[in-house]
């Protein structure tokens, strides 16, 4: 307990006022005529807490006058596939926001989440978790991004009853699939200026599979002589993470391990009620809120209108950087960080006791 | 604080079930010695192995340890660096300890722990991991118990490559396999107290394997209606692990969700130098191990932390029924480390492997 004090007075003591109550702007971006045109995007409110912050980006989005229009499609995670008019519009928007989609246990649907992810072939899943500055955790200098392949890996789908007491599930890998993502990663941290990329695996158990996985991230790592490269077992990971997670900054994974990785390093950092990320591909992005535990809530939550919207705005903040709005985004990045700085509207999660309508009021009052 | 520590210290229930896992062995009196299998291992094996005796004997447990090492050839009847007689020393004994041993590099054997897991069909992982008072981490109140199936799953080792580029791996999950580690967890968590089993998964997306977990699960649960059950898909489990870990009690899981978490939680504590485990077999067959590595760099140096082996050893003490023991050496260790006066180097103190020893015989 003396230790976490001591570190909560340094931070006091070296930041006498928020850098958000004095703002200085950044160079100015400049944009092309025509820029402010409003762009589509598709949003799928979804099931559970989903319409509820899915509202809190739409208030938000409204309050700011941003160039947004969403066109609405409701879809329910008991459906047996994606409505044809929704992946239609998607793939005429190529931009998606959405809530969490609950895939029902054991039932004979398959994943929506998953269907939107193959048909579009959204590869990549990313998952930024971040100390947000107010948001006193048990861990500080975690800045992680989490890099996820999203289409294959143990998620393949490819499940069957040998006999009767006996299933058997295929985990599939592929050179093609694992070399794209470790493309993105290493692009992404370059273009992010970011210094080391860790590859995640269990090769020493499942050797061909992972091992397949590492060497297609072994290749791609010699086009990146300037960025550091190192490899970690999934297990030891985990163990890291919980021990010293300043050791790690942008980590590429298989599908399952990038599930587990990211939810642990967004629940060390603060929670997943709070940490952006979203999926790309080639063509089409989906924006969501960054880890998947928790994104549907549960009943209790939904009843109190409680949810924590924060994860969503930041996600729909990289959203608006996507597409072409940095101004919008800048603002309503700000906006959403100096509301959990201040620390007076915060969710159950957080440590708070507000509603959503609450956070967003809040945020729309910070909103310049 | 207080209260967590009388909790761990008196919390061992007495043996009112006395039907349990291993009915067919015939428990010692104070006059017959039960003999123990110990494997001292690799590196920095023997020296611990060494404090166990001692504090063992110490502690008066009337055990007679059959020793056995693993050798420097394969042996042909076992493919192994392990001999037949070391194996069929434990499943003659039916409990043993074991160090950390080295598998040694190369083709032509089996690995060692997959030669022990084989043999002896040992097929739950246990691993209690809870805060050593004195001894700070984050997290101060983690006290859970992760039971991870150990023979099936994704580490079937059951590879192939399709066609260039392209390489499957098979998952296995069978009813036999998933009643068995169920029926154990239910049956732990009933002996030794425990509120609360929650199981593992991600049957959302591995319908049809999780789902046979989790129906397996869930079948073994109706007969022990009073602990409580719950399901939890694997990531909520995670960040819920590591937000607030006073949420879990008893952790039931396939092979590789049991691997990646058995070790999260190792972290929350301390790390694998301070975490017992007990791997369990068909016929009681139970053999505690250190799951550390054998740290050939401070081999022989009197440097090494006993800790995780004497923590197994106590878990193996329970196995056997020997509570009062168990509970003996138990509160003797986590005194020693609690005080701060006696601690080895990697728990940030400057005390040898044998001063260590002496000072838990001393608070025995």
């Amino acid at each position: 307990m003396a230790k976490r004090s001591v570190s909560i007075l340094t931070r006091l003591l070296t930041n006498p006022s928020s850098p958000f109550t004095a703002p200085t702007r950044s160079i100015t971006y400049m944009p092309r005529p025509g820029d402010g045109a409003p762009r589509t995007v598709t949003l799928i409110p979804g099931d559970g807490i989903g319409p509820l912050v899915t509202g809190a980006v739409e208030q938000v989005f409204e309050a700011m006058h941003a160039p947004v229009h969403f066109e609405r499609y409701e879809v329910r995670g008991h459906m047996r596939k994606v409505p044809e008019e929704v992946m239609e519009s998607v793939k005429r928007n190529k931009v998606c926001l959405k809530g969490g989609l609950a895939t029902p246990v054991g039932g004979g649907v398959s994943s929506l989440n998953m269907q939107l992810r193959k048909e579009l072939d959204i590869f990549a899943s990313l998952v930024n978790c971040i100390n947000v500055p107010g948001l006193v955790t048990r861990h500080e200098n975690v800045d992680i991004v989490v890099i996820r392949e999203n289409t294959e890996g143990e998620y393949a789908g490819l499940e069957h009853e040998v006999v009767p007491g006996v299933v058997e599930s295929l985990k599939v890998i592929t050179k093609y699939c694992s070399e794209r993502i470790a493309r993105y990663a290493f692009e992404y941290a370059y273009l992010n200026n970011r210094k080391k990329v860790t590859a995640v695996h269990k090769a020493n158990i499942m050797k061909l599979a992972d091992g397949l996985f590492l060497e297609s991230c072994r290749e791609v790592a010699k086009a990146y002589p300037g960025i550091t490269y190192n490899e970690i077992i999934v297990d030891n990971c985990c163990m890291q993470l919980v021990a010293k997670p300043e050791q790690f900054d942008v980590m590429v994974t298989p599908n399952l391990y990038g599930n587990l990785i990211a939810n642990t390093a967004a629940g060390i950092a603060g929670g997943t009620g709070v940490m952006p990320g979203g999926n790309v591909g080639a063509e089409h992005a989906i924006f969501e809120q960054g880890a998947s535990a928790g994104n549907v809530g549960n009943d209790k939550i939904v009843e109190q209108k409680k949810a924590n919207p924060m994860a969503l705005l930041l996600s729909s903040a990289m959203m608006l950087k996507h597409l072409q709005f940095p101004t919008f985004a800048d603002r309503l990045e700000i906006a959403v960080k100096q509301v959990i700085q201040e620390g007076k509207w915060r969710t159950k999660d957080l440590g708070g006791d507000c509603t959503t309508q609450e956070v967003v009021d809040a945020v729309i009052k910070a909103l310049d | 604080m207080a209260a967590f520590l009388a909790r761990r210290l008196l919390g061992t229930p007495t043996s009112s079930s006395s039907a349990l896992i291993s009915a067919s062995r015939a428990f010692s009196s104070s006059t017959t010695p039960i003999k123990a299998t110990l494997f001292p291992g690799d590196g920095i094996g023997p020296e611990i192995a060494e404090s166990v005796k001692q504090v063992f004997t110490a502690a008066d447990v009337a055990i007679d340890w059959d020793e056995h090492y693993v050798s420097t050839e394969v042996d042909p009847r076992t493919n192994s660096f392990l001999t037949r007689e070391s194996l069929q020393s434990v499943l003659d004994n039916k409990v043993g300890l074991k160090g950390p041993m080295a598998t040694p590099i190369g083709k032509g054997h089996r690995s060692l722990n997959l030669t022990l897991r084989k043999e002896l069909n040992l097929y739950a992982n246990v691993r209690p991991c809870y805060s050593l008072p004195g001894y700070k981490t984050r997290y101060d109140d983690v006290d859970l118990i992760t039971i991870r199936e150990n023979t099936e799953g994704e580490y079937s080792g059951l590879e192939h490559q399709v066609v260039k580029g392209v390489v499957e791996s098979i998952k296995i999950i069978t009813r036999k396999a998933s009643m068995r580690v169920a029926e154990y967890a239910f049956l732990y968590a009933k002996t030794h107290g425990r509120k609360k089993v929650s199981a593992i998964h991600k049957a959302n997306i591995m319908r049809k394997t999780d789902g046979l977990f989790l129906q397996c699960c869930d079948e073994v649960a109706e007969k022990y209606p009073e602990i409580e059950y719950e399901k939890v898909v694997i990531d909520n489990c995670c960040m819920m692990l590591v937000k607030n870990p006073t949420l879990f009690d008893v952790l039931v899981m396939p092979n590789l969700y049991g691997d990646i978490i058995s070790d999260l939680c190792a972290g929350l504590v301390g790390g694998l130098g301070l975490t017992p485990s007990c791997n369990i077999g068909e016929d009681g067959i139970a053999l505690a191990e250190a799951v550390h590595g054998s740290a050939p760099d401070i081999a022989g140096k009197n440097l090494a932390n006993p800790t995780a082996l004497l923590l197994s050893g106590v878990m193996m003490l329970r196995h056997l029924k020997l509570n009062k023991q168990a509970e003996q050496i138990h509160s003797a260790i986590i005194n020693t480390i609690a005080e701060g006066k006696y601690r080895t180097a990697d728990l940030g103190g400057t005390s040898t492997t044998t001063e260590f020893t002496k000072a838990i015989c001393d608070h025995l």
